[in-house]
């Protein structure tokens, strides 16, 4: 799927900002700051991946900040990040 | 009813822990356009993920005249929330046009009949339809005052003591009677004068509207205070409640109390109190 640079989210506390742009390489590759990495960075990118997964997303680069987001909030802002990037509504297709 | 904005995911996850009756998710005037399809995800996950309880969940939608509508009414559907609240309706056909697209989304998950409407009446067009939009679907629970773009529409500003807002306020409440449905009164905005806030839950209360919408928690407390039946009434009711039975039991179609023949209206209105008192939690259906 061709991507472009999109993003979706904010720096608000709770939330998450998602950044997808095209794959420089083969595969998934997420860079993640978050305030609670040490105890969620596992389960913030998992949610990232399985995400992108099911919108047959299978080569991106992600850049995520994380401000202690809910799961649903991860799969949401991935979602919409997702669709800006490939200029279409993924999800509801 | 308490409002939150629907590309805010930490008041969206917290709005529950304050005990409103319902939520109202805003994919309209709180969402920026460029960022509705962002919020349009984030209610959907929501509304899957998060257990609200018993909270009754509506969301406000974009006109379905808008680019957003139709997008909002798939997203939401599908995620199974209770209520959509459409804004600025002004005619019956409006209301069809939803139900219609509510169908089409509801037939292709097979749950046709889950999503119930509530309809916003916003301006002078709508208030003079108002028992024609109360009317025009059997999914309408409810519909409910938009103030700001109402007096925006008769041209004239918001007062305190919310004169401009009378005939719609009546209109609102006789139409939603007549049809069978709830009425609800519009926001409150300003937060530092709660005196006056709670003058204004009292005054729409004696009108007879069924609740009062919300933009912070700390108002929650006062609308609860206002409409939940005192004790006295709730007595009263219980005693007629009681008598009712003692009358089916007997067979008879009179119910009487303390030797006086009691009236139709005292009787739904007990019933009523009765409800609002279970709905508030001042009694359980044991103590019935």
């Amino acid at each position: 799927m061709e991507l472009k640079t999109a993003s979706a989210g904010t720096l608000e506390s709770g939330d998450i900002i998602v950044e997808i742009s095209p794959a420089t390489s083969k595969g998934i590759d997420i860079q993640l700051k978050s305030t609670v990495s040490y105890q969620f960075g596992e389960q913030i990118k998992k949610v990232i991946k399985e995400t992108l997964s099911e919108l047959n997303i299978t080569d991106a680069c992600v850049n995520a900040t994380d401000k202690g987001a809910l799961d649903c909030t991860i799969k949401a802002r991935t979602i919409a990040a997702a669709c800006r990037a490939a200029g279409k509504d993924l999800w509801l297709d | 009813m308490m409002f939150v904005p629907g590309n805010n995911p930490s008041m969206m996850q917290d709005a529950y822990i304050y005990g409103p009756d319902s939520i109202m998710l805003d994919l309209e005037d709180s969402v920026t356009m460029a960022e509705k399809d962002a919020a349009r995800v984030l209610v959907h996950n929501a509304l899957k993920t998060i257990d609200y309880g018993k909270t009754e969940m509506v969301v406000r939608i974009n006109p379905l005249s808008s680019p957003y509508g139709k997008k909002d009414v798939e997203a939401v559907v599908s995620a199974g929330v209770d209520v959509i609240r459409m804004p600025k309706t002004e005619t019956a056909e409006e209301v069809k046009e939803l139900e219609a697209e509510i169908i089409r989304v509801e037939e292709k998950l097979g749950c046709v009949g889950r999503t119930q409407i509530m309809a916003a009446i916003e301006s002078a067009l709508g208030v003079v339809n108002a028992y024609a939009i109360a009317t025009a679907s059997k999914r309408m629970m409810g519909i409910a005052l938009g103030a700001e773009d109402y007096t925006a529409s008769l041209k004239t500003p918001r007062t305190p003591e919310g004169t401009e807002l009378l005939l719609a306020r009546e209109t609102i409440v006789v139409a939603a009677r007549a049809a069978g449905i709830n009425c609800f009164d519009t926001v409150f905005s300003n937060l530092n004068d709660m005196d006056a806030f709670r003058r204004e839950v009292e005054a729409i209360k004696a009108l007879g509207f069924d609740g009062k919408s919300i933009i912070n928690p700390r108002q929650i407390e006062v609308v609860n205070e206002v409409f939940a039946p005192k004790a006295k009434d709730i007595e009263k009711a219980k005693l007629i409640l009681a008598a009712i039975k003692e009358a089916e039991q007997k067979g008879s179609g009179v119910v009487s109390l303390n030797g006086k023949m009691v009236d139709k209206p005292v009787v739904m209105r007990a019933q009523h109190t009765i409800e609002l008192a279970l709905a508030s939690g001042i009694i359980t259906e044991e103590e019935l």
